[in-house]
């Protein structure tokens, strides 16, 4: 189906220099009782059509905070955006009047949770979920939605979806019901889907099949898709670039491969050498030591100090930019050269 | 689905007994005779005296008095007051006034209690949440019997926007006397209704929704709505039960001849067989407003199903 462009927004086409989605300069902050959270401080990254961008990091991170910034789904209060924008397709998402914006969401930009079974509503039968799309933002009869519904559940590759049409969420298993989750999120070909931990919740060899799902139907729509995970073994095979995120922000930025070649940030470091191998069974596995920050009291200069193997004087008192280390690397380390030496090493 | 209601209704049978027995139980412990009671302060005919309590059974052992009455109830006979009246008839005129009264507060709550923890929920934290909080807990904590009399007075007597008394002015008669019974009733709906909603609105499928672009109508209306009904509608179905039983003291205030008032002058009279009635038929309708509750939990939420 084609869109039909009714917002202020440019349709699909060509774009310039200016990329899909942009996240600039982000700032997300939380008024509490205990006082202000700052959870995104200053995230920046970019996307563009067909490109897989995973952003990584522990929870607590920013990395869904984001993500619910650039949907706008952020309860406000009790958060609030001081700074930053979300540009797509180089129109900025956050000074959008709500009407143009709710064109955008869920018709253009699309999410999926981490949890299907809550992130369904129980009541609701899963076909009417699905084809509620057509009906509000399409007009469709209930025919044709239904239809439709049928249909997309037949693309997720639901087995029997249209006798399945009439059921409820319970009455799917982990993996079919994020496959009913993605079968709504992509109802309308959205150019960008957000995925926000789209297989924590499933079987080891679930995951591998959603992950696989997801890959196939980006690649048939050409649509940009942020991919939000803690697991790095989740990325390695279907991501294009990294961001990898702590402490609300942006650590290190780089293509896939480099990053798995050779970090150049201490955590990104940490991560990669706390996951499990098989030629080093019987070791003690690596963890990075030490909690992740408390955002409510941030430690000085560097966030990642206190836990940090290479820490020097000067990370406790400077905050390090994020240092362009290369044409499509960057990372918020001083001694980023070292980190990277010790990893060819 | 069937097979789950034929067997609630199977087990409402020993429901039934209990409460039947232990009100007859209670009427029987209770101090004084009954046909002394009758007789009032006129002088009694000794003879008379004799043969009213062979006909009455009243000089048997209380389970056999019980038993009398048990086999009676089940050829659907609930047996006669001490004048002769049979109690189905008395029961007949009262009940409806009873049922008109009690699905008037009914109503009122539904309506009243839901619109206003809406209104609440929706403006979650605000002034007029607040405002909303306040009022409810002052309904709460006046007794029937002020807001009763206070409303009878004010409404009724001075501004005369509402019949004083009586149920002579058809429908209008119930609009106060409903609102006075469902008052407390309202408060709580209002409260277990703000509750419902917020609790809600915080739930994963509403940010689903929320991030499937629906208009904020289509999200509060019908995903998170259909939701936070779900508890309401136990509480209201079982609330039907409570105002039934609750009229005594709005029908007293308001002079309506309902089953508040008879059950009243009925234990008074140590009138057996009219207490039991009321009591037995109270029982039922209280058994069949859950059962109807337990379906339309089916209903309302598909998780839940009946074997």
């Amino acid at each position: 189906m084609k869109k039909t462009s009714t917002s202020v927004l440019p349709a699909g086409g060509a774009l310039g220099d200016e990329p899909l989605l942009a996240v600039d300069d982000l700032h997300v902050e939380f008024v509490t009782r205990q006082g202000v959270v700052k959870a995104v401080n200053g995230v920046s990254y970019s996307l563009n059509p067909g490109e897989t961008l995973a952003v990584l990091g522990e929870s607590g991170s920013g990395k869904s905070v984001t993500a619910q910034a650039i949907m706008g789904i952020l309860d406000m209060p009790p958060a609030r955006i001081p700074r930053g924008e979300v540009r797509f397709r180089g129109t900025d998402l956050l000074r959008l009047p709500e009407d143009a914006r709710s064109q955008v969401r869920g018709q253009r930009v699309a999410m999926i949770f981490q949890d299907a079974l809550s992130a369904l509503n129980p009541v609701f039968t899963v076909g009417s979920q699905i084809g509620e799309m057509f009906r509000v933002h399409r007009g469709a009869s209930r025919r044709d939605a239904e239809k439709k519904a049928v249909e997309l559940m037949d693309r997720v590759r639901i087995p029997g979806a249209r006798q399945r049409v009439h059921d409820y969420p319970h009455q799917f298993s982990g993996g079919m019901r994020q496959r009913i989750m993605i079968a709504m999120s992509i109802a309308l070909d959205p150019e960008v889907l957000i995925a926000d931990e789209p297989t924590t919740a499933l079987d080891v060899t679930v995951q591998a099949q959603i992950m696989e799902l997801l890959a196939e139907l980006q690649r048939e729509s050409n649509m940009g898709l942020i991919l939000i995970t803690h697991d790095l073994g989740v990325v390695a095979d279907v991501a294009d670039k990294i961001a990898v995120m702590y402490g609300g922000r942006i650590v290190e930025n780089a293509l896939v491969h480099d990053i798995y070649r050779a970090p150049a940030h201490p955590y990104t470091k940490g991560l990669l050498d706390s996951i499990p191998r098989v030629d080093q069974k019987g070791q003690e596995l690596y963890a990075i030591k030490g909690m992740p920050p408390n955002l409510l009291a941030m430690p000085s200069g560097c966030a990642f100090h206190p836990r940090c193997p290479y820490r020097q004087d000067n990370c406790v008192t400077e905050a390090p930019p994020l240092y362009e280390i290369g044409p499509t690397r960057s990372s918020a380390c001083h001694y980023w050269r070292e980190v990277l030496d010790g990893s060819h090493g | 689905m069937s097979r789950y209601i034929i067997r609630r209704l199977i087990q409402a049978i020993p429901v039934l007994l209990g409460a039947t027995l232990l009100i007859y139980a209670i009427v029987f412990a209770l101090p004084g005779d009954p046909i002394a009671a009758l007789m009032g302060e006129k002088r009694m005919d000794p003879n008379l005296v004799t043969i009213m309590r062979e006909q009455y059974h009243l000089n048997d052992p209380f389970l056999v008095q019980y038993w009398y009455y048990l086999v009676g109830l089940f050829g659907g006979d609930f047996g006669t007051t001490f004048a002769g009246v049979p109690v189905t008839d008395i029961m007949a005129g009262k009940f409806q006034v009873t049922i008109n009264l009690a699905m008037t507060a009914l109503v009122m709550e539904a309506v009243i209690g839901v619109g206003l923890g809406l209104y609440a929920a929706l403006r979650h934290g605000r002034a007029q949440d607040s405002m909303v909080l306040a009022s409810t807990l002052v309904l709460i904590s006046i007794p029937t019997l002020v807001t009763g009399f206070v409303l009878q007075l004010l409404l009724g007597v001075k501004v005369g926007l509402f019949p004083v008394a009586g149920v002579t002015d058809g429908w209008r008669s119930y609009l106060l006397p409903g609102f006075v019974l469902a008052g407390t009733s309202i408060a709580y709906l209002t409260r277990l209704t703000r509750t419902s909603l917020v609790e809600t609105l915080r739930a994963d499928y509403i940010r689903t929704a929320v991030a499937k672009g629906l208009p904020r109508r289509r999200v509060v209306g019908r995903h998170a709505l259909r939701n936070a009904l779900i508890p309401l509608i136990t509480y209201l179905g079982a609330d039907l039960g409570t105002l039934m039983g609750g009229a005594v003291i709005t029908e007293t205030i308001f002079n309506l001849p309902g089953i508040g008032q008879q059950l009243f002058s009925s234990v008074y009279l140590r009138e057996q067989s009219v207490v039991v009635g009321i009591v037995t038929v109270l029982v039922l309708i209280y058994i069949l407003a859950n059962l109807i509750v337990d379906l339309l939990y089916a209903v309302l939420d598909p998780r839940i199903r009946y074997e």
